[in-house]
């Protein structure tokens, strides 16, 4: 979707102020909605597409206005609540009023712990022969779909490289659509920065993006 | 240490968003789905064992071997997994990039905030900001002048989006003066700004 977060080469957002001495967290609840979010993973009753795309969806008032912990906390809420693990009302009465719903793959206990510190693999067997291949010259689409994708606007419909090729991958925009994971070779693409930003850009800047091949066309 | 264990006399002053996180804790409690010392627990790995010291070891001993730094930079899951025990949660296809005086590499996720976690912790603010993702992969030399980085003219600077599940690590260019340190060392001299290549490692002058 063309949401607020698909921010590449936006104006407008000021300098970058890096924090001196920066705390992990800087209030206690936001390592209980990092926890809870990746304890909550472990359910496997969602996707991180999924997560990602419910946060997209917030509206961008208060996307733009709110912490990147407490979007984090609306969207486990949300998600538990539509997915049935816990009720609206137990949402306003701040307390369990019925039984668990049953997980295949939980509860999260102390001895999970090692699932959480390690990131998901990707990785799925590919369907099909990989359509380009390192050193192709490579369009990206001019595609606008309403739903999650990992296309960012600002390399729509622009002409790079491919660089590197990674393997078959779960492909975002039909997991988190609930099309299931339809896996796709994904593939660095490298672009030179006037054909993203035009002329007057910075002739010695070069930008890559990782894209799926169902992203690209032959040139 | 965490919330739960307050002392009750602070609820007052407990925000609106505290109270719902705690209220959510709750209900996931009362229901059996997770155990608040779970919680506690992926809280203090975050605070104090997973963080940018493990990358930084990653480094300073790319720095030091060469065979360790050519496989790191062919696979660095594969190196980084064979490396340490601390350090064997690594995931999959975490990818390590090399600076040179020719090239400068700086990893942004214009996205979201996707970022190598394993390796580096949990992400900055800064580099989650709103300000680093829509500016990064349009005017980075601006973006390292935030960080008083100046690159020259002529160093060619490559940005990568992480906009899938690949996971970029900057091996930054060795400072020069540190001839015969040990790993330990030179670990000290890589930032976790420079792995993101925000930043440049540190001169031997300032941890002496």
């Amino acid at each position: 979707m063309d949401g607020v977060h698909d921010m590449g080469g936006m104006d407008g957002f000021g300098k970058v102020e890096p924090e001196r001495n920066e705390p992990v967290f800087h209030h206690p609840w936001e390592g209980r909605v990092l926890a809870m979010s990746r304890a909550i993973g472990v359910f496997r009753a969602w996707t991180i597409d999924t997560s990602r795309y419910a946060i997209e969806l917030m509206a961008p008032s208060f996307y733009l206005t709110r912490s990147y912990y407490e979007k984090w906390f609306v969207r486990n809420q949300n998600l538990l609540v539509e997915r049935g693990l816990i009720d609206a009302d137990e949402v306003a009465a701040g307390r369990a009023l019925r039984p668990a719903k049953n997980l295949t793959r939980g509860p999260f206990a102390l001895a999970d712990i090692e699932k959480v510190t390690k990131r998901g693999s990707y990785s799925r067997p590919a369907t099909a022969p990989a359509q380009f291949k390192i050193g192709d010259r490579v369009r990206t689409k001019n595609i606008h779909p309403k739903t999650h994708t990992r296309l960012p606007r600002y390399a729509r419909g622009r002409v790079g490289v491919v660089e590197r090729l990674h393997g078959a991958h779960i492909f975002p925009d039909s997991v988190a659509a609930g099309k299931g994971e339809d896996p796709q070779w994904l593939y660095t693409v490298r672009f030179d920065a006037q054909e993203l930003w035009g002329a007057d850009t910075d002739a010695k800047l070069k930008v890559s993006i990782e894209a799926f091949e169902p992203y690209l066309e032959h040139v | 240490m965490a919330e739960h264990d307050h002392d009750h006399d602070e609820s007052s002053h407990l925000s609106e968003v505290e109270l719902r996180v705690r209220a959510l804790e709750s209900i996931l409690v009362e229901k059996g789905y997770i155990e608040s010392a779970a919680l506690d627990r992926i809280v203090e790995l975050y605070e104090t064992k997973i963080g940018p010291h493990i990358g930084a070891q990653v480094i300073a001993k790319a720095w030091s071997d060469s065979r360790f730094r050519q496989a790191l930079l062919e696979d660095a899951s594969k190196a980084v997994a064979t490396f340490a025990p601390q350090v064997g949660n690594v995931g999959d296809h975490l990818i390590a990039v090399e600076n040179t005086p020719q090239v400068h590499n700086m990893i942004v996720c214009t996205l979201c905030s996707c970022y190598p976690t394993d390796v580096l912790g949990l992400p900055p603010t800064w580099y989650k900001s709103f300000a680093y993702r829509s500016r990064a992969v349009k005017e980075p030399r601006a973006v390292l002048a935030d960080f008083g980085v100046a690159l020259p003219i002529e160093t060619e600077i490559r940005v990568w989006d992480s906009t899938a599940e690949t996971r970029y690590l900057v091996v930054p260019m060795r400072p020069a003066g540190t001839e015969g340190w040990s790993e330990s060392q030179l670990a000290k001299l890589v930032t976790r700004d420079s792995m993101i290549g925000a930043g440049m490692a540190k001169n031997p002058s300032e941890v002496a």
